[in-house]
């Protein structure tokens, strides 16, 4: 049932989530924050099962930290983050699969420009410059394929973005009320907005 | 719902004089729903190979790692290029390794082989191997694939004439079957190099 979706433009990356967590007929919370940061200039957005989410996230982002620990500082590419994600998603795949769906962003200072990579729970791995995960994908890769142009800038991003979300208060069946919204660009990773604060216990 | 329909692909391998061509098209889907519009499913293993990947889009890329892999230690190991009747043999081993938990994938190999002639090869997904000496063909519209090639196909075309011939193939086929299509992409190899020319198809 989650919602995720993300729109490159020039010099970053937008990544949007819903914020509901539910099971079945009860939602548990609605400010659950579904965009993992990765890395200083990278994040994820993802849709699954709860446990599949956070432990596969949580086991990226270490990864990728220990990575840096370990090569004297060295960052890895969005592309390479992207690759080393598919590769745990692979092997998981024929032993204990993660459910996962991700959607992962990320600036890269070598090109200065922000990549999105989709990633599907089967490891199935494609550079694009707008896509979604989920049941948003009906609504939203239309929308996306209508508006979006090379060398949009962070505005007219957020504007697509905006305009998906209102789509789905309108057609979508599930009730959605929350979306975090998270840009990356040269200044890193930053919330732009959201719905619930997930900071609120 | 079959495993090897699940993402989609359409691709052909046809033999010319002195030269091979590899097509594919661009589609990545899951199931009905177009993800992307370039996704590549042929891949260039050295200047003499190259192999076509039609199935599960997971597997094609991890197949693809795999094969880059083995590849590499093989040239360490052996201090020369692989032949494409070698990397056939050697995916054929592969796959059938997998036999009781294979990779998704129905595999074609194209290539031209240390007399600069044309090497052809297909494969089902636990690796039973065929050559030709006309044309090979993989993915979900394999039945279209066949009707164009038988049809359209004669021996010793030139590099492009075969090129004309793999593309019209191509797109006719995958303009009747919905899990391929979206462009297209064809590489003609020859023993001066490889030209590789994007299609332009419907995109639907």
């Amino acid at each position: 049932m989650d919602t995720v979706f993300g729109i490159q433009f020039k010099g970053g990356v937008v990544l949007a989530a819903d914020q509901s967590n539910a099971r079945s007929i009860l939602v548990y919370q609605n400010n659950l924050d579904k965009v993992t940061k990765l890395s200083s200039h990278s994040a994820m957005g993802v849709s699954g099962p709860n446990a599949d989410m956070v432990n596969f996230t949580e086991y990226i982002a270490k990864n990728l930290a220990l990575y840096e620990l370990a090569n004297d500082g060295t960052k890895l590419s969005t592309k390479a983050q992207a690759n080393f994600c598919r590769n745990e998603l692979a092997v998981a795949l024929r032993k204990g699969p993660y459910q996962v769906n991700l959607l992962l962003g990320g600036y890269d200072e070598k090109d200065d420009a922000g990549s999105l990579y989709f990633l599907d729970y089967l490891a199935a791995l494609q550079k694009v410059p707008y896509g979604s995960q989920g049941y948003a994908s009906n609504f939203c890769l239309s929308i996306m394929d209508k508006e979006y142009r090379e060398g949009l800038t962070e505005a007219d991003a957020l504007l697509i973005i905006e305009h998906c979300i209102k789509e789905i208060a309108t057609r979508f069946l599930i009730n959605q009320p929350n979306f975090m919204i998270k840009i990356i660009d040269k200044d890193g990773v930053r919330v732009h907005s959201f719905g619930g604060d997930p900071a609120d216990t | 719902m079959s495993i090897l329909e699940y993402n989609g692909a359409a691709m052909i391998a046809m033999a010319g004089k002195d030269c091979v061509g590899i097509a594919a098209d661009r589609r990545l889907g899951i199931q009905a729903q177009t993800v992307s519009t370039d996704f590549t499913k042929v891949f260039k293993m050295n200047d003499n190979i190259h192999v076509g990947l039609g199935g599960l889009a997971t597997d094609v890329q991890t197949l693809h790692n795999v094969l880059k892999f083995r590849m590499g230690l093989y040239e360490l190991r052996e201090e020369r290029e692989m032949t494409p009747q070698v990397f056939s043999h050697l995916l054929s081993t592969l796959l059938y390794e997998k036999r009781f938990g294979p990779y998704f994938v129905e595999p074609i190999v194209a290539g031209l082989d240390d007399k600069n002639k044309p090497f052809l090869s297909s494969m089902d997904l636990i690796g039973a191997p065929v050559q030709t000496k006309d044309f090979v063909v993989s993915g979900t519209c394999t039945g279209n694939l066949y009707g164009m090639c038988e049809t359209l196909y004669k021996p010793d075309l030139e590099a492009d004439a075969l090129f004309e011939t793999l593309a019209q193939a191509l797109l006719a086929s995958v303009d009747r079957d919905a899990l391929s299509g979206w462009g297209g992409v064809v590489h003609i190899i020859t023993k001066d190099g490889v030209t590789t020319r994007e299609l332009k198809g419907r995109q639907d």
